[in-house]
């Protein structure tokens, strides 16, 4: 009657890894959806300064990006080390503010540029000169909402 | 003969390719910060245009030094006391007759302002100031500001002025979008944000 005999019980059966593709599948598709992709390259340190007083800023497409700060110790050599405008992916010079802002709003439907905001991301080692000659030009061309950028935290750690 | 089954492609390896796709997606992700404090320039004004003239006592001046120190109203302050000196000044209250304030809940002292309508918070920089400490004046002005619309709020309409910011942004507001615009434009102009920014200077 060995038919009817038991199977040898003696080693454990194999874990069956064949929903593993969907488990790592679930994880890919978290991150294809949140992740949000780089627009600019950065060529500057930025470490952005502290604040806990902040807003957010909800509508992507209507954020216009400058960054400021010191150059990255890569482009140091050909940049020098003193802080230094970002414009989309190069080095900008202060009176290049102007022509980049009018070329975003150009870019833009007619009816959202009074919504255009300007985000300055700006590094905290960097002094208020440049800071207050951005803020010059953009004044110069009625680009007058802007939002200094943030990391969240208590102000009392700058 | 007999028909041969497709054969079955091996699924094995689909892990893997997962995987690769993931790591490469974990590796390219940053998570940006897009928040920050939110202010508003002001216009150009045209070179002949004569300033307003405003007390004295209604203007309170915050400067940063290019060491990085902070002098209120020409005296040395820590960072900490700052929120607690704006909210002073601009709750005072102390003006009488048409520019009396009826919600302000300060000492009406005689050196601070007579209405937060019409009182200026004054920030001075030097080109040399450091960024990250202006961002710190800043964000403890506007805390200032917050903490007394917050109040207002809390008293006319029974939730923060934050809370009712939040509602705003928030599409499933039960209550009607129209009339707390317009309880928010009150509460803001209870306490304007008078903050006006000097020229650096050299």
């Amino acid at each position: 009657m060995s038919k009817f005999n038991k199977k040898k019980s003696g080693e454990l059966p194999a874990i069956s890894t064949a929903s593993l593709p969907d488990i790592v599948f679930m994880l890919l598709f978290f991150f294809m959806v949140a992740t949000v992709m780089r627009q600019n390259t950065l060529m500057i340190e930025n470490k952005l300064p502290i604040a806990d007083q902040i807003e957010k800023l909800d509508k992507k497409d209507l954020v216009m990006y400058i960054y400021a700060g010191k150059p990255s110790s890569r482009y140091r050599a050909s940049a020098g080390d003193q802080p230094r405008i970002q414009l989309n992916d190069k080095f900008a010079d202060v009176s290049e503010i102007k022509a980049f802002i009018l070329a975003e709003r150009a870019s833009k439907r007619e009816e959202l540029i009074p919504f255009l905001t300007t985000a300055l991301k700006v590094d905290g080692d960097t002094n208020m000169g440049l800071v207050g000659d951005i803020k010059k030009e953009l004044r110069e061309v009625q680009a007058l909402k802007i939002n200094y950028t943030t990391r969240t935290g208590s102000a009392m750690d700058n | 003969m007999a028909r041969r089954s497709a054969p079955e492609v091996n699924a094995g390896s689909m892990a893997d390719i997962a995987f690769l796709l993931l790591i490469f997606f974990l590796v390219t992700t940053t998570i940006e910060t897009d928040s920050g404090i939110s202010r508003k320039l002001p216009a150009l004004e045209k070179e002949n245009k004569v300033p307003p003239v405003i007390r004295e006592r209604n203007i309170f001046v915050v400067e940063l030094n290019k060491n990085n120190e902070l002098l209120v109203e020409e005296a040395p302050m820590e960072l900490k006391d700052l929120r607690e000196a704006a909210i002073k000044f601009l709750d005072n209250g102390g003006g009488t007759g048409k520019d009396a304030c009826n919600y302000c809940q300060g000492d009406k002292d005689a050196s601070l302002s007579d209405n937060p309508n019409i009182a200026v918070i004054s920030l001075r920089n030097n080109r040399e100031t450091n960024y990250a400490s202006y961002i710190a004046v800043q964000n403890e002005l506007v805390a200032a500001y917050t903490a007394l619309r917050n109040r207002e709020a809390l008293r006319d309409y029974g939730k923060s002025f934050e809370q009712m910011k939040e509602d705003l942004r928030d599409p499933n507001y039960p209550g009607d979008e129209e009339s707390l615009r317009e309880d928010i434009k009150k509460i803001q102009f209870k306490f304007p944000e008078k903050l006006s920014e000097a020229e650096p200077k050299k």
